[in-house]
């Protein structure tokens, strides 16, 4: 049964030092509030894992969190590069990052494969790209029974996977609607799980498209309403656009990200929007 | 940028990219340029045009432009909104999508794509870009695939820094030795026209010139020597339907 805690209860209990841990969201219903609070908790060496780094990980890159990062494709929607990420590949800014890259489709199998609990996932992809060289965790393989070659990738297992849902019931049972991605595989290829939500509601009624993640396949539930912010969770908020196109700024300077870090993250309280 | 001819170059690059795009298609779209495309199309001429986006919705139909790929008027108006998985194992893998729209950093003359790495090398380069995302696959197994792309030396270049996707890789023969079973780039739609494979050797030639641009600025434009057809077709300005139409999108998506 998940246990229903404050954000951060949550996160002190669920990510230590040196985890990997996996904060999805296509875009929709990202888990800023809890990334903000693993910064504000000091979390290092953390392996990230993520479809689309998005804002998210570039403050935890540029909050010296991270010493790995595994993703798709790492840059601000809509606007350009994510620049501390960029800091951190381009001159090892706060600290180098390794990187193991895939593609959309790579991830998204390893997620079901991980979820699955097999250890490779089988696709048609990657032949001729540059990846399939930098990258471990591609590799050829035949099919048994066609003799085709095909695509393995390596199955993740994070040691905790974040996502925000739109809400739980009182009994740590969650759902999630709209566009939800990738997160049930992230959840369920996880060993423990934390998941924020809107609001924590007496029963959940049927919603068209919906996930629910079960009680006794989560670990903490906390409510952080507006916790995906600049994200939103669709029937609840919307995205913050200019905040997008804002943080290009931000970003760009390692002073200015350390000014924003500090007023937004480091003196906010837990689960307060920034 | 419009007083010469009433329509700028990035509006006839979209109008040209709706152009390609037929009624009833299946398309994966991308934000920017692509969408803009694809959505004039389905405002224009294709109205059952059906735009799937990587996040998961099929057939949306926004009445404004996406602001990005998981916008919540995609899920709001789509046939269908499902998981990421499904939609590269289920829907793109096994050849379901007629057209995949891609955006490139650098583009080679046998069209493949990097959205990688520029200089240096791979673990410490001059400059990294975002990665791949959605692209490999779209770029392997869409039925075809269309680049829109500004035309400069710098991105169009003889030989990519890293190739994230496959074009014809180093020419003829070698899609189907690496088992890519769609078609791959049909067409690269510029800010100066239109460029399309060799069907002897794939590699791109400028057969298609927009109004007004000489042979000699494609040249100066593209950092290979660049094969330039002997008659180039010439593309219709933008019709003001089409320009309306497009301004419409345009003024009912601020932001975008």
């Amino acid at each position: 049964m998940a246990e229903i805690v404050s954000l951060e209860e949550a996160i002190r209990s669920a990510v230590r030092d040196g985890d990997t841990v996996a904060m999805e969201g296509f875009t929709h219903l990202i888990p800023f509030a809890a990334g903000h609070e693993v910064i504000r908790q000091g979390r290092r060496d953390l392996t990230l894992i993520r479809m689309t780094p998005d804002l998210i990980y570039d403050q935890l890159i540029g909050a010296g969190c991270a010493r790995k990062l595994v993703f798709s494709w790492g840059g601000n929607p809509g606007v350009g590069s994510l620049h501390r990420f960029r800091d951190a590949v381009e001159h090892g800014w706060p600290r180098p990052l390794e990187i193991e890259e895939h593609s959309h489709a790579g991830m998204a199998n390893r997620y079901v494969a991980g979820a699955a609990g097999l250890p490779f996932a089988v696709l048609r992809g990657y032949n001729g790209t540059g990846l399939v060289s930098q990258t471990a965790t591609i590799r050829q393989i035949t099919c048994p029974f066609t003799g085709e070659r095909l695509t393995a990738v390596a199955a993740v297992r994070p040691d905790v996977t974040v996502i925000h849902a739109q809400r739980a019931d009182r009994d740590g049972n969650v759902q999630l609607w709209g566009i939800t991605g990738v997160q049930k595989e992230a959840v369920l290829s996880a060993q423990r799980s934390v998941v924020t939500v809107e609001e924590i509601v007496a029963t959940l009624d049927a919603r068209p498209n919906a996930v629910v993640l079960p009680s006794w396949a989560v670990s903490y539930v906390a409510r952080v309403p507006n916790g995906a912010h600049p994200s939103y969770a669709l029937d609840y908020t919307v995205r913050d656009n200019d905040y997008y196109v804002a943080w290009d700024a931000i970003a760009r300077d390692r002073e200015t990200f350390g000014r924003w870090l500090d007023e937004n993250v480091h003196h906010a309280t837990a689960g307060s929007p920034a | 940028m419009t007083s010469m001819t009433g329509y700028t170059a990035d509006e006839m690059m979209t109008v040209t990219a709706a152009r390609a795009l037929a009624d009833g298609m299946t398309c994966f779209v991308g934000i920017g340029l692509p969408s803009a495309a694809a959505n004039l199309a389905r405002a224009t001429h294709a109205p059952h045009l059906v735009l799937i986006y990587e996040s998961g919705t099929i057939g949306a139909k926004p009445d404004r432009l996406p602001l990005s790929i998981g916008d919540g008027i995609l899920a709001q108006t789509a046939d269908a909104v499902i998981s990421v998985p499904e939609i590269f194992n289920y829907w793109l893998q096994p050849g379901r999508i007629d057209v995949g729209f891609l955006g490139a950093a650098q583009i080679d003359k046998h069209g493949n794509i990097n959205s990688t790495i520029v200089g240096g090398d791979y673990a410490r380069p001059q400059v990294r870009l975002p990665g791949a995302g959605g692209a490999p696959e779209i770029a392997a197994s869409c039925t075809e695939v269309i680049v829109i792309v500004r035309q400069t030396p710098r991105t169009f270049v003889e030989k990519v820094d890293f190739i994230t996707s496959v074009g014809y890789g180093a020419g003829p023969g070698d899609r189907e030795r690496l088992g890519l079973r769609g078609r791959g780039p049909q067409r690269i739609i510029t800010d100066l026209g239109v460029l399309t494979p060799d069907p002897r050797t794939c590699e791109f030639t400028m057969t298609a010139l927009f109004p007004g641009v000489a042979a000699e600025t494609v040249s100066q434009r593209t950092g290979w020597d660049v094969a330039i057809a002997a008659a180039p077709q010439a593309v219709p300005p933008p019709s003001p339907a089409e320009l309306a139409a497009l301004r419409d999108l345009r003024a009912a998506s601020p932001g975008v």
